[in-house]
């Protein structure tokens, strides 16, 4: 047996976004895929979408057997996503065939095949030299003819000619009762399965999108969210991401010198991710907030994305706190945008960030508060969820900045998913003590930065944050009011210690005083009598041998003075000078 | 005031009326073949010099069946009198053909 050629197989790319990541480049050619699921999954925009991306990006014209939606509604659908189907079907590039199936309309009279639907088909793919072709939904016409045997038997052979004619096909089908398709067309179409789903979780609804099977391919297994968008539809592979981002060592400031410095070496790493983590009111919007601040300052551009609060509060609660961000949305260097968690599913926040993202390039990203995504998916989908935008924003070098909101009642559970994602994560509490609560930060964690482990007191003043010492004594750490009862004090007592310094000072400088006069006294008093003595010598009052008694006498008083004989010589020497 | 009843009066007597009919056909495929001849016998029978039969060919004439909307061959469309009906098949059942076509057999023949 000769050894076969290992060929991939052939793959019509569908041009949809994600799908062909999915699906390892695309459907199988010259094959026919079966897309099915529940009623209003977006089966029809699917199989739309391939055919219109495959005119347009691939140059292969498409013929589109409707079942369902006459033409005139087809083209209005898809108006909305941007896909001009009149324009296509003028340029002779797209036929749109509707196929009028009114249930139990045609009496069957004996022998009948699909011969029509074949020539009416194999005329529409002449029409414009198809090479894609989408039926949509094939399963009506078991609603319209009683004899199904020959319906199927037809059916095999529709899909089988697809096949020879090399057209790659979509066929849809709505999901039946713990079957695929309703009416078990899964059975013909066995190449490539593509299940569509739509689930609604906690009142939000996500598309999901699974290769269930891809006869000789590989093909991602997991079941991928995916949405219809403003440019058609959108497939978001969670695995596509891989951890494989440039990574740099350039450092971004905070915003807030102090907290450089406690980060080390001038702040965050360019492209990290980083958590504020806290207590409502500490201030974690203020660190967003200076930190974008920050990032408009070295003109760079910063994106905000708030869920709680809108543009115009946000720039005027920061202006409160000396941090004007009004000039720099003017200036086109921020932007903001401000939506409830609520309005959209996960998945279409996730994609509308990416897209904004994408189009406004910026350097710096703030997500404020990621825990308000909470309300609208589960702990493991939000952090599914942030795991891809966390990627997505590395993998772009964007500095992003999460602030997640903790209750005081459980401050430790701090959405560890998150936690385990970030790489610097800020923890910013109030410390409650001598009647006032006072807010301190200090870094959790910092991947990579050799950080402060010092708790700092945390102070939203008219020119930004400032970062002060807390006190730390015998009476633990202090903040706020204690922190500065405590400083004045140490400050009185450093003053009262200079004071006594500077007495001590002029103690000591009168006493040099006192010497010196004393000193001078004594020398006035030697002085005094040595020239007395000098003035006998010099007037003879006595003898020669007297001289020389005097002269050693007086050197050995010298010699207490002085060490050594030779100033004792030098004294000979001036002694004799000066007789 | 007298009563009408719809279904024992009819708007014009059947035997007045002209029946235009069209056969949809794949070339000479023996159901297309079957169901000519069977249309031809019935009408006959039923319909005797006021019928017309027109056959098309759909491998001939492909864009007829999108502008016809045919799906199934053979396809019997009854164009006049209105509405118009469509039955398929090779017209061996003539029970259905009579029922789908709301041919009423002639009571006086």
């Amino acid at each position: 047996m000769p050894a076969p050629t290992l060929t991939a197989l052939p793959k019509a790319p569908t041009g949809i976004s994600g799908l062909d990541d999915v699906t390892g480049g695309g459907l199988p050619r010259g094959r026919p895929t079966l897309v099915c699921g529940p009623a209003g999954c977006g089966k029809t925009l699917l199989a739309m979408e391939f055919l219109v991306r495959g005119i347009t990006e691939y140059g292969e014209p498409g013929v589109f057997v409707a079942f369902e939606e006459s033409a005139e509604d087809l083209v209005a659908n898809v108006a909305s996503l941007g896909f001009d189907l009149a324009q296509l079907e003028a340029d002779g590039q797209l036929v749109i065939d509707h196929v009028g199936v009114v249930a139990g309309d045609m009496e069957e009279t004996g022998d009948w095949d699909l011969d029509g639907l074949f020539l009416r088909l194999g005329a529409a793919i002449d029409e414009v030299g198809a090479k894609r072709v989408v039926i949509d939904t094939i399963e009506t016409l078991f609603g319209a003819f009683d004899d199904t045997a020959v319906l199927r038997a037809e059916l095999r052979r529709l899909f089988g000619w697809l096949k020879e004619r090399g057209i790659t096909a979509v066929i849809t089908g709505e999901r039946g009762d713990g079957t695929l398709t309703r009416h078990g067309i899964e059975e013909y179409v066995s190449d490539c399965v593509i299940v569509l789903d739509h689930r609604v979780i906690e009142q939000t609804s996500t598309r999901r999108l699974r290769v269930l099977k891809y006869r000789g391919s590989l093909h991602g297994t997991n079941e991928y969210p995916f949405l219809i968008g403003e440019s058609g539809v959108s497939v978001i592979p969670i695995s596509s991401v891989s951890l494989a981002h440039h990574v740099s060592t350039e450092r971004v400031s905070t915003g807030v010198p102090r907290l450089d410095a406690m980060l080390g070496e001038g702040g965050y790493y360019k492209g990290s991710t980083v958590l504020v983590n806290g207590t409502p009111g500490t201030g974690k919007s203020t660190l967003a907030a200076q930190f974008c601040d920050a990032a408009c300052g070295r003109g760079e551009r910063a994106l905000y994305f708030a869920f709680e609060e809108s543009e115009a509060e946000i720039v005027r609660n920061m202006a409160s706190v000396g941090i004007h961000l009004a000039r720099w949305v003017e200036a086109g260097l921020l932007r903001f945008r401000c939506s409830r968690p609520g309005l959209l599913g996960l998945e279409a926040h996730l994609f509308a960030m990416q897209k904004l993202v994408t189009s406004f390039e910026p350097s710096v990203v703030v997500l404020d508060p990621v825990s308000d995504l909470l309300r609208i998916g589960t702990r493991a989908d939000v952090s599914a969820m942030l795991t891809r935008q966390v990627d997505f924003l590395k993998a772009k070098g964007i500095t992003t900045m999460l602030t997640s909101l903790n209750s005081d009642a459980d401050p430790d559970q701090a959405d560890q998913q998150i936690a385990s994602l970030v790489d610097t994560w800020l923890l910013v509490r109030t410390m409650e003590g001598n009647g006032e609560h006072n807010r301190v930060l200090s870094v959790l964690k910092s991947r990579g930065t050799a950080h402060s482990n010092q708790i700092r007191e945390f102070l939203l003043t008219s020119q930004g944050i400032e970062l002060a010492d807390v006190y730390v004594g015998p009476q633990g750490v202090l903040t706020g009011s204690a922190r500065q009862a405590q400083e004045a004090q140490e400050r009185a007592e450093g003053t009262a210690r200079v004071e006594e310094l500077a007495q001590r000072r002029s103690d000591l400088a009168r006493r040099r005083e006192a010497v010196e006069a004393q000193t001078a006294a004594l020398w006035r008093a030697f002085e005094d009598e040595a020239e007395t003595v000098e003035s006998q010598l010099s007037h003879g009052s006595t003898g020669a041998e007297g001289r020389a008694d005097q002269r050693v006498e007086q050197g050995r008083l010298r010699r207490a003075d002085a060490d050594s004989d030779e100033p004792l010589a030098a004294v000979d020497d001036r002694d004799r000078g000066a007789a | 005031m007298r009563l009408v009843d719809a279904t024992e009066a009819p708007p014009a007597p059947p035997e007045r009326e002209h029946w235009d009919l069209r056969l949809y056909v794949a070339g000479q495929s023996p159901k297309s073949l079957r169901a000519l001849s069977n249309l031809k016998d019935l009408c006959e029978e039923h319909l005797s010099g006021r019928y017309a039969i027109e056959i098309v060919d759909l491998v001939e004439q492909p864009s007829l069946a999108r502008q016809d909307d045919i799906l199934a061959i053979p396809t019997l469309v009854r164009r006049l009198p209105a509405p118009l009906r469509k039955i398929i098949g090779d017209l061996s059942n003539t029970e259905r053909v009579l029922v789908g076509l709301s041919i009423r057999p002639d009571r006086r023949a």
